[in-house]
């Protein structure tokens, strides 16, 4: 295992690749959780938890049950499943074992449920024919990559609401139009790695 | 065609979820956390509607709010005095039920009595008509009567009547969505047994009204001086009921020479009549 293809999959997961920015998948949270910096940064952190173990799980569930028995078209309704079971296992037990990290990550746990960005990595990890450890890296790369700009989003957002910003501009209209510029920035890392 | 082909995915996937159940429901036994048992019973209690007229996220959220001591016993006027006393009971409060509030639209300008500025033909929705100049009525604090109000009641208790909205006071449990709902701002919470209603809502000066509209209050101070409980008040061209005074004498209401105030128990006895 050479340390250079996982540097390589951390850069692509979390700038090049970036799940929002360029993948555009999980905008959904993108948009609905990003007015405040300290609740982008929970959805994040709990983002990233369960994609990391949806990557893990997704993998064995692939490779010990599917492919031998020949059923990889069933992948994307395998994995919904396993993401759904693994979000609300996951929520009981945080709920027992650290009721402040309960408390923080709040909402947003079941609301990962239905990420996209979750499904995304698994099914790309499966695409790009990762072993366990890359797909594993690549899940984290990409939930910090979706932290990354969900925080950055969140921190735009705040300022936003001190700018004189013309009625009709308002709210979701500007938001809009500064995600897609952000999109537009991170445009800029294409080809930091091949 | 192999029956296999159909047999495995199918005892694939169930076998899957199957396992995820089941490892879902022993987690839900293992690592079942303690909760306060009363927050179920109130929650039990309330009228379960979520129409989140308290400001909680649904009858969950207040229910664990009251539990928690952020919320009064008798927060959900919804459910009013009943859910109140259940919950009181639950909690070891006694409880203080509100007096059931009702929602009123301040406006009686059907079509026949209101003029209109302009054949308003956009989509549904007064709230798209007020931006449109205001909306088609000449007056400028009338009911639209393209149903916002009537959308967005949760328990269906708005009914539009020849362009103005009506409240059916049995339906009505006093949520407030209307009121938010209202572009013009005219539907407002009147207790329930307060009978009489001066059901307009023009700030404009006598003259004016009486050119658009045949029921509006034209601010002739009759009623002020009729009253013998002095709970009527003239303010900004429009007559406001006191309602902690009124009496239900119902003296104002012949008395008007718009009748634009209303004896709600005429009102009532009015629709029972229709009705047979």
């Amino acid at each position: 295992m050479d340390a250079g293809r996982l540097f390589y999959i951390v850069v692509s997961g979390i700038l090049v690749n970036n799940f929002i920015m360029s993948r555009f998948l999980g905008i959904c949270p993108f948009l609905g959780v990003s007015k405040r910096v300290e609740t982008a940064l929970s959805m994040g952190i709990a983002v990233t938890f369960v994609m990391g173990m949806a990557s893990v799980v997704t993998y064995v569930v692939q490779y010990a049950l599917l492919e031998p028995l020949g059923l990889e078209y069933l992948q994307t309704i395998a994995y919904i499943l396993v993401i759904a079971t693994l979000v609300q296992f996951v929520e009981m037990v945080i709920q027992k074992t650290s009721p402040t990290l309960y408390q923080a990550l709040g909402i947003y746990l079941p609301l990962i449920t239905t990420n996209c960005a979750v499904l995304g990595v698994t099914l790309l990890n499966m695409q790009y024919q990762y072993n366990l450890l890359e797909s594993l890296v690549n899940g984290i790369a990409g939930a910090l990559g979706f932290t990354l700009a969900i925080v950055l989003f969140a921190a735009i957002r705040e300022q936003m609401d001190f700018a004189p910003i013309p009625e009709s501009m308002k709210g979701f209209p500007i938001a809009l139009v500064s995600a897609g510029l952000m999109s537009l920035a991170f445009l800029g890392f294409q080809g930091l790695v091949k | 065609m192999n029956i296999n082909d159909i047999l495995t995915p199918v005892i694939t996937l169930g076998g899957l979820g199957l396992i995820f159940g089941a490892i879902l429901a022993f987690a839900s036994t293992r690592f079942a956390v303690e909760k306060d048992p009363r927050v179920d019973e109130v929650r039990e209690a309330l009228p379960g509607a979520n129409c989140g007229a308290c400001g909680y996220p649904g009858c969950d959220g207040l229910a664990a709010a009251i539990v928690a001591g952020k919320a009064p016993v008798n927060a959900c006027t919804v459910g009013g005095a009943a859910s109140a006393e259940n919950i009181g009971a639950i909690m070891g409060v006694e409880a203080q039920a509100g007096e059931k509030q009702v929602a009123r639209v301040l406006c009686q300008g059907s079509l026949e009595v209101a003029a209109q500025k302009y054949k308003y033909v956009g989509i549904e929705s007064c709230a798209a008509a007020n931006a449109l100049g205001g909306g088609s009525k000449a007056c400028g604090y009338g009911c639209l009567g393209l149903g916002d109000c009537a959308k967005a009641c949760p328990f269906d208790a708005i009914d539009i009547v020849n362009g103005v909205a009506i409240v059916d006071e049995e339906k009505c449990t006093g949520c407030t969505v209307c009121v938010a709902a209202c572009p013009k701002g005219i539907i407002q919470m009147v207790p329930q047994s307060k009978r009489v209603v001066i059901l307009c809502a023009s700030l404009d000066k006598g003259k004016l009204v009486r050119g658009y509209c045949k029921v509006g209050c034209i601010a002739c101070n009759i009623c002020v001086r009729k009253c013998p409980e002095d709970a009527i008040v003239l303010e900004n061209n429009l007559a406001h009921i006191i309602y902690d005074k009124c009496t239900n004498c119902a003296e104002c209401v012949d008395k008007c020479p718009t009748s634009s105030i209303k004896n709600y128990n005429e009102v009532c006895t009015e629709q029972q009549a229709a009705a047979l």
